[in-house]
């Protein structure tokens, strides 16, 4: 059956039972542009539903928390009216398909969802993962998404201070393109979405309506690949990021004048999300009058108009004495705007077009009703194979050989390649910029700062989800802390793939289980959150693979925080947190000298966590460089310092297999003091200086040399 | 008014440009591109960032804004101006400073420190400085690329007032970021008083941001802007 043969509800991706519950619901078989707004409000990507029975394991309750997940954004409290908000989202399917365009939208995307709360966006980080770069179409997709996220990114002016990226066969024909957003208000810029006051008007702003997009949530982000695919690219929009640099600059304005009584981005589903979701939120309904809305070209039908996901659009809920300003805002801004709406005391949402009723659905149902699957899960047998057996490591391993094929892999050498193609000193705010543990930023006027990870580690998330999940959130608390920032909050990126498969859905519980758990152990409150399901192509699941963004905060931030640059010639080389205890299961030596994957990686304990994290941000104010021990081991970590700061240095009495373990809750602090003021575990294990990376008896390496192969690994790829 | 920095639509480096001139102790005030009033002004910033989206070419659009009338007839007075990157490309655009800024040699966005050396003090950016001072200033820019046509008998030769170098000082293709002719990485009127700079001073203002080598460049900016009689 070709897709022009299949019923009008499965073209647009809905089951018949859905289909069926749509019906239930209005009494009556839908009309189309009802039927279009219904399949694309209740795809997986809107609802969320075979997530959201899952989601609720996730505490936001903390004090600190003054926006928890469901709002745009999640937004915390820094002190002194100053507030944080952030966000993560995916443009997996659509940077597949047109991997520059589909990863620029994911940019602008990101950003509205910050500036609708009322904060300036300052800040980007992009989390990916691309197939091995021996295959042309990967360094096809990598180059074309880093390009698409610089061009979007850089010329709407908002730097991007970071990300960090993974390359694995899985992922091959399903990259995985994420990206986090924070921003920053005082406390009375906040706005939420809810509508309010019958008679209000609604002003969509922003970028005319065109035919680009149309079925992109439900159509791309909802479902698996197969092979022709390629018949979807028209699904994918097309970013401005010229029209929405005006848009954040007129909508800050609308918020400093306090014009508007809510706002809603739109994003997925275009306006019939948006308007559903205002008028729901709120309690109330809407009158949308589809002429009226200001289109790229005649002859849209109303369904299209409706969902239509042009980008750069927002949907301003104004009293009426204020629709002038607001037109005078956004005329002075050269962006258009056009009234749209007017807010009832519902409960439905009404669209008319040529004063003809469209559509008339319970503006709440199309959010609130959408279906909810508790899907079957099952442990996969995979796993008793993978735990029966061990990463083969022999006692004796020859260190220089090892590293230079550890530094050579590309997700191991440096990824300046990808950073330098991204604006990232803009706003004059970046104290930490790519290349270290954790990003960090200040902000001017006060003491305080602001230091964020990306952090996501899919092959021992595949060993085993729940350990690996709750890893990536202690590695990403020590990437933070290493700046001397306390772990403050965290929104996740659950990138999975067809949650129709009970494998794939025992992956997704159990990471959330270790995910939700970690981030109790730290006290961290989860503020938001996506969910990415049907990344599967031809039958192929992706990897597992949760990616986290942890906000650390720091107030006063260290008048000199940590830097790998700052390590020099005579300093000690100390190891702090645990030892070394053979964790070798998902470890780079065993993806990269072994070309295998198995085992079961080691488990954190939460209090040894909790005291290493503490002794660390208390570290950052003293000590010139902490680093955190991680892809690739001490070794790999070690050499990172040596190639920043252009300094050598010597170990001793550290063995091969010490090297290149990846046991979790380890740093290295580097310092000219004798002795570290830290309860924790600690020793001293060599001294910074020379023109060789010195590991004692396990061998040395020329720096230069190594450093070399270590800055060639990415670029050679991809010349 | 005292110095003025013109915002495009698309324009993103202006609120950094004010900071760094307050933090010098100078004030500058934002105006609109639509503005077409700036007398009173001392001093002229262009700053960088996209312009009209830098849709056609970067700065093609941004000439024809109503502001830059007014921006030509004070620069052409010889009130300083200076344009910053994106401004740079602007200033090029229209016609006040010789050349055009193209894609970089390797078609690639550049966002890194680098090294630059003063080649003429002779200018409203570098009359704090000293001939041989290297700078370490930050580059951010994919049109950064400054062609200069071979000159044309009987044309003066360009005021280059810094060129990229590496951290010994030297020049040459090597050290060359983005295949800018003989390595320009700014360069000023026959006056001296209308400078274009690609790599942007604004953001080496502040120990804590990595460089103050930005400083002396915005002082000599400043002081120039004081002697002017608005």
């Amino acid at each position: 059956m070709t897709i022009q043969d299949k019923p009008d509800h499965q073209r647009l991706g809905m089951t018949d039972d859905e289909y069926d519950a749509v019906i239930d619901l209005l009494g009556r078989t839908p009309r189309t542009a009802e039927l279009a707004m219904y399949s694309v409000m209740w795809s997986e990507h809107c609802s969320y539903k075979s997530s959201r029975v899952h989601l609720g394991k996730f505490r936001s309750d903390q004090p600190w928390v003054v926006v928890g997940p469901g709002e745009n954004a999640g937004v915390v409290d820094l002190g002194d009216g100053w507030l944080a908000a952030l966000r993560i989202e995916s443009h997996n399917h659509p940077s597949f398909v047109e991997p520059h365009e589909g990863a620029a939208t994911g940019v602008g995307g990101i950003l509205r969802d910050i500036f609708t709360m009322g904060a300036r966006p300052i800040a980007l980080w992009d989390p990916l993962r691309f197939g091995p770069l021996d295959d042309p179409h990967n360094r096809y997709l990598l180059d074309g998404v880093v390009s698409g996220i610089a061009g979007y990114g850089n010329a709407v002016g908002v730097p991007t201070l970071g990300g960090e990226v993974e390359f694995a066969d899985r992922f091959s024909r399903n990259p995985l393109v994420n990206v986090m957003a924070l921003g920053l208000m005082k406390r009375e810029q906040l706005v939420l979405s809810a509508a309010s006051g019958v008679g209000n008007i609604a002003v969509l702003l922003g970028n005319a309506t065109g035919r680009d997009g149309i079925g992109g949530a439900s159509i791309l982000a909802s479902a698996s690949f197969e092979a022709g695919d390629e018949e979807k690219r028209p699904n994918v929009q097309v970013g401005d990021p010229f029209e929405e640099k005006k848009l954040i600059e007129a909508c800050l304005e609308l918020y400093d004048r306090g014009l508007v009584v809510a706002i809603q981005d739109l994003g997925a589903a275009g306006i019939s999300c948006a308007t559903s979701e205002t008028a729901g939120n709120g309690g109330m309904g809407m009158d949308v009058d589809i002429d009226a809305v200001h289109v790229r070209e005649p002859g849209m039908t109303p369904g299209e108009i409706l969902m239509s996901e042009s980008q750069e659009r927002m949907l301003a809920i104004v009293t009426p004495e204020h629709v002038e300003d607001v037109l005078a805002i956004a005329a002075r801004w050269e962006i258009d705007a056009s009234q749209i709406g007017t807010i009832t005391d519902g409960p439905d949402l009404r669209v008319f077009a040529e004063g003809r009723l469209v559509a008339e659905v319970p503006a709440a149902s199309l959010a609130d009703d959408a279906p909810r699957y508790d899907r079957p899960y099952e442990r996969p047998c995979y796993l008793n194979a993978l735990w029966d057996s061990e990463p083969a490591i022999p006692d004796e391993i020859d260190v220089a050989k090892t590293l230079n094929l550890l530094l050579d892999d590309p997700a191991i050498g440096d990824r300046s390649w990808i950073s330098s193609q991204y604006d990232h000193t803009l706003f004059l705010n970046t104290v930490i910029e790519p290349g270290h543990d954790g990003s960090l930023l200040r902000i001017k006027g006060t003491h305080k700062g602001m230091a964020v990870s990306t952090d996501g580690d899919s092959l021992r998330t595949y060993l085993d989800p729940r350990r690996g999940a709750a890893r990536i959130v202690f590695e990403s608390a020590l990437n933070v802390a290493v700046t001397g920032a306390q772990p403050y909050a965290l929104v996740d990126n659950l990138n999975f793939g067809n949650p129709e498969n009970p494998e794939v859905m025992w992956q997704f519980v159990e990471a959330t289980d270790g995910l939700a758990w970690a981030c109790e152990e730290l006290n961290v409150p989860v503020v938001g959150g996506n969910v990415s399901f049907y990344n599967q192509t031809d039958g192929v699941d992706i990897y597992p693979a949760p990616v986290v963004g942890m906000l650390g905060f720091c107030d006063p931030m260290p008048d000199r925080p940590p830097r790998l640059d700052r390590a020099e010639q005579g300093m000690g080389i100390w190891l702090i947190g645990q030892e070394a205890s053979d964790d070798f299961s998902g470890s780079a030596y065993d993806r990269i000298i072994n070309g295998t994957l198995r085992g079961r990686p080691l488990d954190v304990d939460g209090a040894t966590a909790r005291e290493l994290i503490a002794s660390v941000v208390e570290m950052a104010f003293d000590v010139p460089v902490l680093h955190d021990v991680s892809v690739g081991g001490l070794a790999v970590a070690l050499a990172e310092i040596a190639f920043v700061s252009g300094t050598g240095f010597r170990v001793d009495d550290v063995s091969g297999r010490e090297l290149f373990d990846e046991t979790p809750l380890r740093v290295v602090a580097i310092t000219h003091e004798r002795d570290l003021e830290t309860s924790v575990p600690r020793r001293r294990i060599g001294t910074m200086g020379g023109d060789q990376l010195g590991f004692g008896a396990a061998g040395s390496m020329d720096l230069s040399a190594a450093r070399r192969i270590w800055a060639d690994a990415l670029p050679r790829r991809m010349r | 008014m005292t110095i003025a920095v013109v915002v495009f639509p698309g324009t993103n480096c202006e609120h950094d440009a004010r900071y760094a001139l307050a933090l010098l102790g100078s004030h500058a005030e934002l105006v609109w591109h639509r503005d077409d009033d700036l007398s009173g002004a001392t001093g002229v910033v262009l700053p960088g960032g996209f312009a009209h989206g830098d849709y056609l070419r970067t700065g093609a659009i941004a000439r024809f804004s109503p502001v830059m009338a007014e921006v030509e007839r004070l620069a052409r007075q010889g009130t300083p101006t200076l344009g910053i990157c994106n401004g740079f490309q602007i200033l090029c655009e229209a016609g006040l400073l010789p050349g055009a800024l193209v894609a970089n040699r390797d078609l690639r966005f550049i966002c890194r420190t680098v090294t630059v050396r003063v080649e003429s003090t002779d200018s409203i950016l570098t009359s704090h400085t000293s001939v041989g001072d290297l700078l370490q200033i930050p580059l951010n820019s994919y049109e950064g690329n400054y062609v200069l046509p071979a000159a044309i008998d009987g044309a003066p030769s360009p005021n280059v007032v810094l060129r990229y170098c590496d951290s010994s000082g030297a020049s040459g293709k090597q050290m060359n970021p983005n295949g800018s002719t003989d390595s320009i990485a700014a360069v000023a009127d026959a006056n001296g008083t209308i400078v274009g700079v690609m790599p942007h001073p604004e953001r080496a203002v502040e120990d804590i941001l990595g460089s103050t080598d930005g400083r002396v460049l915005l002082e000599s900016f400043v002081s120039a802007t004081a002697s002017v009689v608005a």
